[in-house]
């Protein structure tokens, strides 16, 4: 019932929110957006971090063709539905300073990607996933062409063709599936039931693997990702990164890896060394960068490709170092991509040689900012350290020479990162800088509780790593099981 | 049998209405008699009758007679004040519809080859004629004039194959000539193998098929814009049932044999459709060439013959069906504004028109094939149906196609969204409102719960 309630909310915030004219319309999405929020609050006091499946519904959907409107949370999903559901009020508040044409339609289509977003990472049908995983697209697909930047449809095309290219072959390996299937449905236990030969799981691994990759993006199916990013409105560029390439991820942990184990096995040493070749060009790159908005973009090509990197080891440092740094990651780039909002709204410029000097004019903004910062780059104490903790460790100990590698670009992206803080925030004012002004109003209150959320995941992050620890478990003996018994 | 004779004596009724001028009663008429049609294809459902020996009405025609006659009804709706401007006598546009409707009943319907034939031409020669209907418009003429050259030559292929057929069988009953080639699996006539080719020929030139496709861009351009969703829809519709019925049924024992043929055809007409539909700058004449990329998505349930399809065909005809009069309504109503046909007259619909630009946008969804709208279910099936023969090779060129596809459609949604253009105001009538939110909620609807429609034959 919880999750109907989680998956169907939005959808009607949506509707409600569409016909509601003028600046009401963000009021009721952070209304809904709230409302989701205590829903989530509410399933995580019932919720037990075991390796269960909670909050399960069957129905049946269309009969004829297998498919099942199959729905239910495990700690990993728990994870994602979390990030979605606390990520999406900041988001929706961080955008109220800015006053979008048609707002009505902006923010329904904002509640509208969040159902697709809750229904990928709850669903239990392979069907339901694909569809949620388009129903989180097209919406944003719309915000970011319709209320981004100069080249907003040249950019959005690509991005939508790249993505939905990924999306049509991960269809084909998911009817593979169900026709090989024996009970003739999309379950997804009985597509982990399935016994493929290593042939054919290469094939189905290519087949979601290029869907996956280009949403998270992982080299060299990035080229959509950094363009797409400026040129998106913040609110967009925030789900973007905030939210939806954490569907790659996910995608990854829960339909990738238990379906077809061989197949990643085989191929996982090319997966990973691909993240690492992402994890270096990508920070080679935002070192380059002149606009902060595309650095912050860059940079987060290279957290993605350890991310993925630490998936590939197929160890549970890995994956649990992924389930926090999914969520971290999440709050810190939003928190990046809203700081660099406020300064472009005001001054019109992201570039990082025009600005400077911000701290002395918004001494509020550099302290929020810092510590955004701090989290990114993985200061001891702040969220970011946890995760890519846990990840290193595992690629370290999946091969010295890829930890090795990794490990030294981590230390390029506290090099570029702070270099961009001390460009922006130090240094001398300038006459633009100087009518710069201090935050308020709704800024703080977004800014504020990233702040919090970035020290307290840091300092007590086991409550995360419980809740997802026994279905990471889980997932990863199923994995070695199946891989063991196919040899 | 009701049905035809229905619709046939409507159409006489309308033409004697508009003889004793009787302008207001024409539409009132029409859509009774086509709802009184209906209205014996839901009561005939399952009782599988046969008549003569000539048509029968199994669950497969009364179906695909609903969605020509729900098809057509929509059409109907949308002539308001639409002919009235080119000429005095809108009786006649009514009624030539109207006996092209009998004809595709007739199409659908046919038992014995000779029926196939009397249907498709009482179909052809009134949509010769409506082609043509702007007597002074030059395009309208050349529109007509193709059509029927290339018509009468493509019937000219089919009357050739049913000869050979008979000459093989003795016989125009699709059962006799199936029940022949399952009893001479091992000694098929050879005059059945130029029989099919020139049948399959014949029947690929009516549903627009590449590399007999030429005909199409400029018919459809020419047409007037209502006309063209006519063809574009029903007839397409019409045709593809009458593929169908034959291929599937009669032929269905030599499918090995004229597979390949087909299959050749299937991919030569998404390609051709789809990439020459990427250069257009007219609506109209990316419409139609969208219209032939479906075509080839429709064909592929003849290249792996299942038992689902019939059923696949028709849930994809239906999204096609009414996506293309979503389509067609608005570029109607932009073209009566702005006098132009191209995307560009579309820049900037979605300020002023919410309605026409949300229904669009539906419409463009479904054609490109997005989950949640009756396309994606169409398109779904049809992968599903080729990937269970273990066609993998030819899902991927289908899929890589869909994504050119995409490209295209969504050029419309850039234009009527996210560009700036004259922002006109569109004058909907009340009808095209209901054609718009009707066809919407079907589109919708199929997209999110299709099992109403699915197995229902």
């Amino acid at each position: 019932m919880e999750l109907l309630l989680l998956i169907f909310l939005p959808l009607a915030g949506a509707i409600v929110t569409s016909f509601i004219k003028g600046g009401s319309a963000k009021v009721s999405a952070l209304l809904f957006s709230l409302l989701s929020l205590c829903v989530t609050i509410g399933m995580l006091t019932q919720f037990k971090p075991d390796a269960s499946t909670q909050f399960a519904l069957n129905y049946t959907w269309i009969p004829q063709l297998g498919i099942n409107f199959n729905v239910g949370v495990d700690g990993i999903s728990m994870i994602t539905v979390i990030l979605t559901n606390v990520l999406m009020p900041l988001i929706i508040l961080a955008s109220f300073k800015h006053d979008y044409k048609n707002s009505n339609a902006f923010y329904a289509l904002i509640l509208f990607m969040q159902t697709g977003l809750i229904l990928v990472f709850v669903a239990l049908d392979a069907f339901l996933f694909y569809i949620g995983w388009e129903a989180a697209l097209i919406p944003v697909y719309f915000i970011c062409a319709m209320w981004g930047g100069k080249d907003r449809i040249k950019v959005n095309m690509k991005f939508f063709v790249y993505t939905i290219a990924g999306s049509l072959f991960m269809l084909l390996g998911i009817i593979y599936l169900y026709l090989q299937n024996p009970s003739n449905n999309f379950d997804i236990n009985a597509f982990y039931a399935l016994k493929l030969d290593s042939y054919h799981q290469g094939w189905v691994f290519w087949a979601f693997f290029i869907a996956f990759a280009i949403k998270m993006p992982i080299f060299p199916f990035h080229t959509w990702q950094p363009d797409t990013y400026t040129e998106a409105p913040t609110t967009g560029t925030m789900l973007l990164s905030g939210i939806m390439l954490k569907m790659g991820i996910y995608g990854v942990v829960r339909w990738l890896l238990p379906i077809v184990p061989q197949g990643v096995n085989d191929w996982a040493c090319l997966a990973l060394i691909l993240s690492v070749i992402g994890i270096v060009y990508a920070s080679i790159i935002a070192f380059k960068q002149k606009n902060a908005k595309r650095l912050v973009a860059y940079s987060s090509i290279g957290h993605v490709g350890l991310i993925a990197a630490g998936i590939f080891t197929l160890t549970t440092q890995g994956l649990q170092g992924t389930m926090v740094q999914m969520l971290s990651h999440g709050v810190n780039v939003i928190g990046l991509f809203f700081v660099l909002d406020i300064i472009s709204s005001q001054l019109k410029t992201n570039k990082i040689e025009e600005l400077g000097g911000l701290a002395k004019v918004a001494p509020q903004l550099a302290i929020t900012f810092l510590i955004i910062v701090l989290g990114t780059v993985a200061l001891p104490g702040t969220n970011g350290f946890v995760g890519e903790f846990l990840l290193l460790y595992s690629v370290y100990t999946h091969n010295i020479w890829m930890g090795a590698i990794a490990g030294l670009t981590i230390i390029f992206g506290a090099v570029y990162m702070l270099r961009m803080y001390q460009r922006v925030m130090l240094g001398t004012t300038n006459e633009l800088t100087l009518t710069f002004t201090d935050i308020k109003g709704t800024e703080k209150i977004v800014l504020y509780t990233i702040c919090v959320l970035i020290v307290v995941m840091g300092v007590y992050p086991k409550p995360i790593l419980h809740l997802s620890e026994a279905s990471v478990q889980q997932l990863l003996d199923q994995v070695n099981q199946k891989l063991t018994g196919v040899n | 049998m009701n049905i035809i004779i229905t619709i046939a004596v409507s159409a006489l009724v309308v033409l004697y209405a508009g003889l004793f001028k009787a302008k207001k009663a024409l539409l009132p008429l029409t859509i009774l008699g086509l709802l009184v049609a209906l209205g014996f294809a839901a009561s005939a459902w399952g009782t599988n009758a046969t008549y003569f020996g000539m048509m029968q009405m199994d669950n497969f025609a009364l179906a695909f007679s609903s969605i020509t006659i729900i098809g057509t009804l929509f059409i109907f709706l949308l002539t308001q004040n639409y002919f009235a401007k080119d000429s005095e006598n809108v009786a006649e546009y009514f009624t030539l519809i109207l006996f092209a409707l009998t004809g595709m009943i007739i199409m659908v319907s046919y038992q014995n080859m000779a029926m196939l034939f009397v249907g498709l031409e009482i179909m052809s020669v009134s949509l010769y004629i409506l082609a043509g209907i702007r007597k002074l418009n030059f395009a309208s003429n050349e529109a007509s004039l193709k059509y029927f050259l290339m018509g009468a030559f493509s019937t000219g292929f089919l009357l050739f194959g049913i000869a050979l057929i008979y000459g093989a069988t003795g016989s125009f009953d699709i059962t006799v000539i199936q029940q022949n080639l399952v009893n001479n699996v091992k000694s098929v006539s050879p005059l059945f193998y130029p029989g099919i080719i020139l049948m399959m020929i014949g029947l690929c030139f009516k549903v627009g098929a590449a590399p007999f496709h030429f005909w199409t861009p400029d018919v459809y351009e020419g047409s007037p814009s209502l006309i063209t969703a006519f063809m574009s829809t029903v007839v397409k519709t019409a045709g593809f049932a009458a593929f169908l019925r034959l291929f599937a049924g009669a032929f269905e024992p030599l499918h090995d044999f004229w597979m390949p043929a087909l299959m050749v055809i299937v991919i030569i007409t998404l390609c051709v459709g789809n990439i020459t539909a990427l250069y257009q700058k007219n609506f109209k004449r990316m419409l139609a060439y969208s219209s032939i990329s479906h075509a080839g998505y429709l064909l592929f349930s003849l290249v792996v013959l299942t038992a689902n399809s019939a059923s696949n065909v028709l849930v994809y005809a239906a999204a096609y069906t009414f996506a293309s009069i979503i389509a067609f309504a608005i570029l109607i109503l932009v073209k009566q504004k702005t006098g132009s046909d191209s995307i560009e007259s579309f820049n900037g619909l979605g300020k002023r028109n919410p309605l026409a630009a949300f229904s669009l946008t539906v419409a463009m969804l479904s054609l490109a094939g997005i989950p949640l709208t009756a396309g994606f279910i169409g398109k779904y099936l049809m992968f599903l149906n080729v990937m269970e023969n273990y066609q993998t090779a030819l899902v991927v060129i289908a899929i890589l196609n869909a994504l050119v596809g995409f490209y295209y459609y969504f050029k419309v949604i850039i234009a009527v969204w996210f560009k700036d253009g004259e922002e006109v105001e569109l004058n909907t009538p009340m009808q095209y409102k209901l054609v718009l939110v009707l066809s919407v909620i079907v589109t919708l609807l199929l997209g999110v719960y299709p099992s109403i429609i699915l197995n229902l034959i």
